[in-house]
């Protein structure tokens, strides 16, 4: 697994697409947080990083799809997937390896906002007048919401030999888990009965339940079992062997 | 036995791939696996590498089946497949590590890197990146990917496909003396090759095998009758010629006539004296081998 790992590694650094994941996500998430004359930090008066955990979820909705959707249509399309799995290694391990390489580059994307923690909790009045413990709560919750998006996009990519189809799919799938069981839940049929339930069927609810930071074993589960779920659904792609 | 494969089979839909196709290999033996595209070789190859699933029947490596210990006949198989995939974007040393690794031979990386960049000539390729190389030099990178761990069973798909005339004389002698060691399958439509490298032939036609044997036996066996090539300076008519004692065919070809006559008639007594009867200048005599392609197409068509 963790030649798999490494390799994949390697590849988001020996090209650009690993720099353009950290960059975009950095610039992004910048220009609202302390640019955007709607939502910076500074114009807004209260010490909180809010903006920065409302935004990522949909940058990542983007990103994150970008950077899993060659790793298997790539090796499908070129046939390299041939090579590695007549090698002995599991199929699980392939998929593992890769999982870990795309969280490492989400890793690496979310620890320079840190500085961004930084800034606002010396800028509070008085200093270090914020809630850290929401902080490092979304922080999790952010690493969550990107394992279950990774594991969404290697599904997406394991199915098709076309990166471009892998990416529509990935987002759209990414989309519908985040977002739209939440807007269906205000839907009449549900409204006033099901749509607590309905919301949290999505990723959002869970989302914004470990971001008020506290750590609820349900979200936990919650994220790790969609992670489990769409890696179980990549290996079955896999060994079906069907391109 | 090295390669023992038992009715192997591989239906897509209602079409039969491969069917119950069933040969073994030994231990040191050279196997060609010949037939025209879509006959079902790489197919086959898929399957004993575990690569696709057999619909039924089964196949075993060095002693492991394919569906109880794929694990196992894994580490001791090494593929290359097809259309000889590689990462375009790796350099050749980063490859070959990468899958020293998955191989997991540890501290022995190093030196057996080193080796078969050595044995299949990549020395002055060994720092480019995996896409600047000519193909015939991929080529070589995906036989260095395939023996890097010293397998016992070598499958090669199609290994000599596109390269030059010099290349494929040195990939020649390079699957001929991994041969000596090694049992290695390898999987061709170019009938040289097979005379040039394989012990063995395994003819496989619609995914049935339709012969199996050495390449001289099938030669002599599937001839039916003995063709010569004859040629006189002066002209002869058909007539004339075809009193010549046990043609059953005359034909002319250019200058020259071809005869045709039982298999083991011996004509060029004949030819000679009906020569010398009919003062007439001899300036060709030959006996022509029915090639081995004509012997694919017939039992191929």
């Amino acid at each position: 697994m963790w030649s798999i790992y490494k390799k994949e590694l390697n590849a988001f650094f020996s090209s650009v697409i690993g720099y353009i994941f950290i960059v975009v996500f950095l610039l992004i998430t910048g220009f609202f947080v302390w640019i955007n004359p709607d939502s910076n930090v500074l114009e807004y008066g209260f010490a909180s990083l809010d903006v920065l955990f409302s935004v990522t979820p949909w940058v990542f909705l983007i990103l994150i799809p970008a950077i899993t959707m060659r790793s298997f249509a790539e090796e499908i399309s070129a046939g390299t997937i041939e090579i590695l799995a007549t090698k002995p290694i599991k199929d699980v391990s392939i998929i593992l390896g890769k999982y870990f390489a795309a969280m490492t580059l989400v890793l690496f994307s979310i620890v320079p906002t840190f500085i961004y923690f930084y800034t606002v909790y010396e800028l509070g009045s008085p200093k270090g007048n914020l809630d850290s413990g929401a902080i490092w709560g979304s922080y999790l919750g952010v690493l969550f919401l990107a394992s279950a998006f990774v594991a969404v996009g290697l599904f997406a990519s394991s199915i098709t030999k076309n990166q471009i189809v892998s990416f529509v799919l990935a987002v759209s799938l990414c989309f519908v888990m985040h977002y739209a069981f939440d807007m269906v839940s205000n839907l009449d049929v549900f409204y006033g009965r099901f749509d607590a339930f309905v919301q949290q069927l999505g990723m959002s609810a869970h989302f914004i339940s470990i971001g008020r930071g506290v750590i609820d074993t349900r979200d936990l589960t919650y994220f790790l079992s969609v992670t489990a779920i769409f890696i179980f659904f990549t290996h079955t792609s896999l060994e079906s062997r069907k391109w | 036995m090295s390669i023992k494969v038992h009715q192997l089979t591989k239906t897509y839909g209602s079409q039969k791939a491969v069917n119950e196709v069933s040969f073994e290999v030994a231990t040191g033996q050279v196997l060609g696996f010949l037939g025209p595209n879509g006959a079902g070789k790489s197919t086959t190859m898929k399957m004993i590498t575990c690569f696709l699933p057999p619909s039924s029947g089964t196949a075993e490596v060095a002693g492991y089946d394919i569906l109880k210990a794929p694990m196992e006949v894994r580490r001791r198989i090494g593929y290359l497949p097809e259309s000889n995939p590689l990462y375009y974007d790796m350099y050749v040393k980063e490859y070959l590590g990468f899958l020293a690794g998955v191989h997991q031979l540890g501290s022995k990386s190093k030196s057996r890197i080193a080796e078969m960049i050595e044995l299949t000539g990549l020395q002055r390729e060994q720092h480019k990146k995996i896409g600047q190389l000519s193909r015939g030099y991929k080529q070589r990178v995906g036989l260095a990917q395939a023996l890097l761990h010293d397998p016992e069973v070598i499958i090669l798909d199609e290994p000599t496909a596109g390269l030059d005339p010099n290349q494929l004389v040195e990939i020649r002698s390079l699957i001929k003396s991994l041969g000596r060691r090694k049992t290695v399958i390898l999987s061709t439509h170019i009938m040289q090759e097979v005379q040039a490298m394989c012990d063995r032939v395994v003819i496989i036609n619609r995914g049935n095998i339709v012969a199996d044997d050495t390449a001289e036996r099938l030669q002599q066996n599937l001839q039916q009758e003995a063709v010569w090539r004859v040629a006189f300076k002066e002209t002869v008519d058909l007539k004339t010629i075809q009193r010549i004692a046990g043609v059953k065919q005359a034909r002319q070809d250019k200058q020259a006539w071809i005869l045709t006559a039982a298999k083991d008639a011996d004509l060029s007594a004949a030819i000679f004296n009906f020569a010398k009867e009919q003062q007439l200048t001899l300036e060709t005599l030959v006996k022509e081998q029915s090639s081995l392609e004509e012997i694919f197409q017939k039992l191929t068509n």
